[in-house]
């Protein structure tokens, strides 16, 4: 499993993405439609599901696309634009061919699709893999898989402890977002009981 | 989620209209607080004060831009591709940002890492873009994007100087310059980590609400 080219190796960086370095519960990326989306078992497991596969291909996309392409012309400063582009396209495109080719699965993932265009994380994971971590496409696959499965991970998570907390007698003023956004305080506070099993730094 | 509350400014006109739609941006309607949009950035940077601040700057100038070259477009953008146009005109002014920091500011680039990309998804800019700036005037549009980055600005400051403090104890802008210095404080590093972020806003989010602002939202969980 360990890379020829040295850095961590795949199993490694997979396990760190899904519980150690949670893009979510540690890099705060996925936020809005955290919150947002994470009413619902339906919901949230569809979302988790859009986020995964889409994170997966785009952080390889991208991968490419910058190393082959903007690389070798000297265009990183585009780097943005191109990525967002490319995150846009392809969102679009696999919506595109779900439509044509599977209606049922259209209808229980379609409406996540278009949200997944602005959701920071898809952005983050392939910054953070090119940019910041600087992986090889072999290991920046994994990465974007593992953090695709930590955040369907974490908005499944949430959707159960939210459920529960709905019967909940919570002060007024904690009631909605703020309440939310302290469990999930404690919730990245009990994943940081993995750390030291793994570690992308 | 109260993504969009009815701005009660619409259909006023001058100067009344600018005064509301700046109170709506930085208080009633708070982007952080009350349309619970743009948390990511606001929790990844704010472990000091002073990355809090140069990231509020930093949306302060993208929103402004974008909303005044999105308002003056309105006319001329498709109503089909109007996301694509959007996005296009937010990243071109985050790269400037980008190369700015980069090239005046390289420790707090450094720091702030991926997340000043991320301002491109982050959902207040295309938010102001789609529900204001495609409708109103250039300067009816200028003064929403002030009020909504400074509202943005103001939220990200107090979670800084919170983390800041609980986290080390002391303020510290640049590399040396001590602002404030508590003595024998032992540093609660859990503040400066990630749950500390998580927690702190959850909190200031609950003190926005008790201060009486909630009135214009649903809170349910």
């Amino acid at each position: 499993m360990s890379d020829p080219t040295g850095g961590p190796g795949a199993l490694i960086i997979f396990f760190a993405a899904v519980f150690t370095n949670n893009i979510l519960l540690v890099y705060f990326l996925g936020m809005c439609s955290f919150l947002a989306c994470s009413k619902q078992y339906e919901t949230s497991l569809g979302l988790g599901a859009a986020v995964t596969f889409v994170m997966t291909a785009t952080t390889i996309l991208n991968h490419v696309i910058h190393h082959q392409l903007l690389v070798p012309l000297g265009l990183e400063h585009l780097q943005f634009v191109v990525f967002i582009a490319v995150i846009a396209a392809f969102v679009q495109l696999v919506e595109m061919v779900v439509e044509r080719f599977s209606p049922t699965l259209y209808y229980s993932l379609g409406i996540f699709l278009p949200l997944i265009t602005v959701n920071c994380a898809i952005l983050g994971a392939s910054l953070f893999a090119i940019n910041i971590f600087d992986y090889t496409l072999w290991q920046a696959s994994w990465y974007g898989l593992g953090s695709g499965l930590a955040f369907a991970l974490a908005i499944t998570l949430m959707t159960g402890l939210r459920q529960k907390m709905g019967y909940a007698n919570l002060p007024p003023a904690f009631r909605g977002v703020s309440i939310v956004m302290i469990v999930t305080g404690v919730m990245a506070l009990a994943f940081m009981g993995f750390m030291g099993m793994a570690s992308l730094d | 989620m109260a993504a969009n509350v009815p701005n009660p400014a619409a259909g006023m006109g001058g100067e009344r209209k600018g005064i509301l739609t700046f109170t709506a941006g930085v208080w009633r309607n708070n982007p952080i607080a009350i349309q619970v949009l743009g948390i990511c950035s606001a929790l990844a940077v704010t472990t000091r004060l002073e990355n809090a601040l140069v990231m509020g700057a930093a949306v302060v100038f993208v929103l402004l831009m974008s909303n005044l070259l999105i308002s003056l477009a309105r006319g001329a953008i498709p109503r089909r591709i109007r996301m694509i146009v959007e996005v296009a005109v937010i990243a071109t002014f985050v790269i400037l940002v980008d190369q700015f920091l980069k090239a005046y500011y390289w420790d707090m680039s450094k720091r702030l890492g991926a997340y000043v990309g991320l301002i491109i998804t982050n959902c207040i800019i295309m938010g102001r873009a789609e529900a204001y700036a495609l409708h109103e005037r250039p300067h009816h549009s200028l003064i929403d994007g002030l009020a909504n980055g400074l509202g943005y600005a103001m939220v990200l400051a107090c979670v800084g100087l919170v983390r800041e403090v609980f986290g080390s104890g002391r303020i510290v802008f640049g590399r040396a310059w001590v602002l404030l210095e508590i003595p024998g404080y032992e540093p609660n590093l859990v503040m400066k980590m990630a749950p500390g972020g998580f927690i702190a806003l959850g909190l200031l989010v609950a003190l926005f609400y008790a201060l009486g602002l909630q009135e214009e939202t649903e809170g349910e969980s």
